[in-house]
């Protein structure tokens, strides 16, 4: 398990006085201090992980937020912001001498504005609550997590979320045109608009993605996209995954970019069949769901190219969806796969990385041999378009030392994606997860210069302390200039 | 002036910490294409990085190209276009407008720069497009970021920072960019247009139509008379430009379509191939408003339906010229070179009126770049918290210092 820091004694022997200067700023319901109460945000979608916040604080406006967040500064309080707790990698897990800063009464949608195909909404506002305020008039916010019922737009700006769509329609960097952040000494800072590339630096894209570390958003601006008249999806079963990672390759070599490509292994197609019952072939090693969208005359047209480039690369099964209950039946068992795995297991443990598309059939080779040394099965759905790879580990948290074991077999999991030329996350976060393994993908001169960004928002290191960064280092430190006066390397160069 | 031409990043190590410790600012150079766009500077030395140039890998099938930062564009376009692949942000050719011809302009440049053309409404910005990085910040320390696969959110996202920094926040020396199929084929729906403000409409109920419009502008018929692209030339008024891009059966239905739709504003045209490429070049160079070459030259980013009212009200105040391209959302503006501050009051008047956004003065004169403005100037706090991010990756400001701000 991840350690995390130390508690300050000092803040925690405060803890009284400190509750009640935060009455002050939100006063009523919005200070929660009993255990009962506090319980409820113990943990996130990380559920191996779990602390009792020192205080939870739920404020409902911009100011209260900047007011929380300039007392904490002032008063050396670490805060842990928080949307709707739906972070995989533990991204909201409080501390126990923090306040935990809850964003869900920031609920309200503000401007629906179709001419300029932008919404302007609070951070709290559900990813779907946003599509499902347009789509009336035909539009949708593109990017879909799984959890986009309950997973707010706050936190998909923290962690930069993707989907299922992200190849085709971007992830949450490339659909937000502006936001509204409260940084650590209690600034309120806008970043751009209903207009595009903000002027100077381009902190709000630094910000998107920077799990809660940077600031805390307050109002959202994001992108509108027509909903595509038509969408078919075409089922394919191949006997092996080189075959089928060979079909994506081909496809996107022909210059395809399907809405959605998704690859599932053999033990994942049996639990979701048998969860779901969509009619996915039970005698292949992978299946493959390719999704065509846009107008009728370019799915049709593109769905004929698909179907052949299966056939070529092997496709023991290929069957296009006829209407649209068909392509949500293909759908079905995809978006189950996850519940369909904690039928079959007592718990699962979903991993996230990345990797170049080619090295599919050696990581699925080599993590099938750590299968077997761990003791441990493995499912594995794969987002195929953008090489980015959920391997589901089953267990049972209740046997003794099986937790630990399935980190353990994550972790190798997630070097092995860095080891052939990938990364440790796609979409889902580093947090307190991944943490520790951040050192193999980053060196530490890689890993100060993110952390000296930190310094420029936080520079007591207040905000969200204990993810992302293996190390914490004081920023005075960070900040230190080495100067080393002396002969310039190359003087045989011509300079002057 | 004096240039360091470094051989590899190691080199470049060198140079800037030499630079560091005897705090003398660098001009980073690599194509040399853009040195006119920004603040002047006040650098003793130049640091050339033009070596540091080469496609490392590039596999058409991951969608991804890693090259040196120094490599020429052209370069990179021909090795996609073998593929059938492209940048798809489209990177702007602003070496006319800038007066630099036979320069050659690198994949480096057109990333610190964040240029992105037409297609930017689509397909995203040039930031949206870069997955990382190697470069050596301010202290001479060689560091990279992000990754080499499309899809990663491991550690903060620095490609987007360093997306439009000028290179004030580090040297480039290596990036990995996202690549995209090429579309098979390309169309424009004309539609006359007198009044801008139609235009608009035109133009948004393009985008707003299921037919993934790629490109959306509105040419005034002052401009239209300039364009080499003959149906564009011979038009009597303004015109809206609507591109799709596509499979042939796709571009064939939706253009049909979108001429259909429109077709209440005006009789439509609908352009073939050639003619839509030339056309579309030229707006994502500012070709259209080059000339003459005293004129200063803005570019505007704006709330799209307040794109007209904008140009109108810059228009109404200063002798001044404009085409509107993203629905409305950008405004390139060409005004007098008599006027007083380059028209920037002017400018930035009318856009803080209609909603917010900001200008950028692309083209002028040494000594008006000095004295006007270049980028928008940033709120209190948004300086603040600028000028830290640059103590974060460059202590001593010795890298391209002012480029884009007094300070910075």
């Amino acid at each position: 398990m991840v350690a995390m820091p130390a508690p300050d004694q000092a803040v925690l022997t405060r803890r009284e006085e400190i509750i009640a200067a935060l009455r002050q700023i939100v006063p009523g319901e919005g200070v929660i201090d009993t255990v009962p109460e506090r319980r409820a945000y113990e943990t996130d979608g990380l559920t191996a992980y779990r602390q009792l916040p020192m205080v939870v604080v739920l404020p409902s406006t911009t100011d209260q937020v900047s007011q929380v967040l300039r007392y904490c500064q002032q008063n050396n309080v670490k805060v842990v912001p928080r949307g709707a707790g739906t972070s995989l990698s533990g991204g909201a897990l409080p501390l126990e001498d923090g306040v935990l800063l809850g964003m869900a009464k920031f609920n309200r949608i503000l401007e629906i504005d179709i001419p300029n195909r932008c919404a302007v909404v609070q951070p709290g506002v559900t990813n779907l609550g946003i599509t499902t305020a347009v789509q009336d008039q035909g539009f949708y916010y593109a990017p879909d997590p799984s959890s986009q019922i309950a997973c707010t737009i706050g936190g998909n700006i923290a962690e930069n979320s993707g989907g299922v769509h992200c190849l085709k329609y971007g992830l949450t960097t490339n659909n937000v045109l502006g936001i509204e952040v409260v940084l650590m000494n209690g600034e309120i800072v806008r970043l751009g608009g209903k207009y595009f590339d903000p002027p100077g630096y381009d902190l709000m894209g630094v910000l998107t993605g920077s799990e809660g570390l940077l600031g805390v958003v307050t109002e959202v601006t994001v992108r509108l996209t027509r909903k595509a008249p038509t969408a078919r999806a075409i089922l394919l079963g191949f006997p092996t995954s080189e075959e089928g990672g060979k079909c994506v390759a081909d496809i996107i070599a022909a210059g395809i970019i399907p809405g959605g490509m998704e690859m599932m292994d053999k033990p994942a197609i049996h639990a979701a069949e048998d969860f779901v019952h969509a009619g996915y072939p039970l005698d292949v090693e992978a299946l493959l769901i390719v999704e065509l969208d846009g107008p009728a005359p370019e799915v049709d047209h593109l769905i004929a190219k698909v179907e052949e480039i299966a056939a070529r690369n092997g496709a023991v099964t290929s069957r296009t969806s006829r209407n649209e209950e068909e392509r949500q039946l293909f759908w079905a068992g995809r978006k189950a796969a996850f519940p369909a795995v904690g039928r079959i297991s007592p718990d699962y443990y979903c991993m996230d990385g990345t990797i170049p598309r080619k090295a599919l059939p050696l990581v699925l080779a080599r993590m099938r041999e750590m299968s077997e040394r761990y003791g441990l099965g493995v499912a594995n759905v794969f987002h195929a378009g953008d090489g980015n790879l959920h391997p589901l580990i089953m267990y049972d948290a209740n046997k003794p030392g099986e937790l630990e074991r399935t980190e353990e077999f994550g972790a190798d999991i997630l070097r092995l994606c860095v080891e052939v030329g990938g990364v440790l996350t796609g979409e889902h976060g580093v947090g307190v997860e991944k943490r520790d393994l951040m050192d193999s993908m980053f060196n530490e001169t890689d890993l100060a210069q993110q952390q000296r960004l930190k310094c420029a928002f936080d520079p007591n290191g207040l905000l969200n302390p204990g993810k992302v960064f293996p190390k914490l280092h004081r920023c005075a430190e960070l900040g230190r200039v080495h100067v080393h006066r002396g002969q310039l390397g190359f003087p045989d160069l011509p300079r002057f | 002036m004096p240039a360091f031409q470094a051989k590899d990043a190691k080199q470049i190590g060198e140079v800037i910490a030499w630079a560091a410790a005897e705090e003398q600012p660098l001009e980073v150079r690599a194509g040399g294409s853009k040195r006119a766009l920004g603040r002047p500077m006040q650098t003793e030395h130049v640091l050339d990085i033009s070596a540091l140039s080469g496609i490392t890998e590039y596999e058409a099938p991951e969608l991804v190209l890693t090259a040196g930062a120094a490599t020429p564009l052209a370069e990179i376009d021909a090795a996609l276009a073998q593929k059938n692949q492209m940048i798809a942000f489209e990177p702007a050719d602003w070496r006319h407008l800038l007066g630099a011809d036979g320069t050659k302009p690198t994949i480096g440049g057109v990333l610190a720069c964040n240029l992105s053309g037409p297609r930017r409404i689509k397909a995203g910005a040039a930031r949206d497009h870069f997955l990382g990085f190697q470069a050596v910040n301010g202290r001479g320390e060689l560091f990279k970021a992000g990754g080499k696969v499309v899809k990663n959110v491991t550690g903060y996202d620095l490609n987007k920072l360093y997306a439009g920094a000028y290179g004030t926040l580090g040297v480039l020396t290596e990036v990995t960019i996202k690549v995209l199929p090429k579309p098979e084929t390309v169309r424009t729906v004309l539609v006359p247009c007198l009044e801008d403000t139609t235009a608009i409409e035109v133009l948004t109920e393009g985008l707003n139509s299921p037919h993934e419009v790629s490109g959306a502008a509105y040419l005034p018929p002052n401009i239209t008379r300039r364009s080499q692209a003959g149906t564009v030339a011979q038009s009597q008024g303004g015109v809206a430009l609507l591109r799709v891009e596509g499979p042939e059966p796709s571009t064939a239905y939706r253009s049909e379509q979108l001429t259909d739709m429109l077709g209440r504003y005006g009789p439509a045209a609908l352009l073939g191939e050639s003619e839509t490429e030339r056309l579309w070049e030229a707006l994502r160079d500012v070709r259209l408003l080059a000339e003459p070459p005293d004129r200063y030259v803005w570019r505007l980013s704006v709330t799209p339906s307040r794109g007209a009212s904008v140009a109108c009200d810059i228009a109404r105040s200063v002798d001044a010229e404009y085409l509107l391209d993203w629905g409305g959302g950008l405004i390139w503006v060409s005004i007098s070179a008599t006027a007083p501050d380059a028209g920037a009051d002017a400018v930035r008047t009318a856009v803080r009126t209609h909603g917010g956004g900001h200008a950028t003065l692309v083209r002028a004169p040494e000594n008006v770049r000095a004295a006007v403005s270049v980028f928008e100037p940033l709120p209190g706090p948004l300086a603040a918290l600028t000028a830290r991010v640059k103590e974060g990756f460059d202590p001593r400001r010795i890298l391209n210092p002012g480029r884009m701000y007094a300070g910075i």
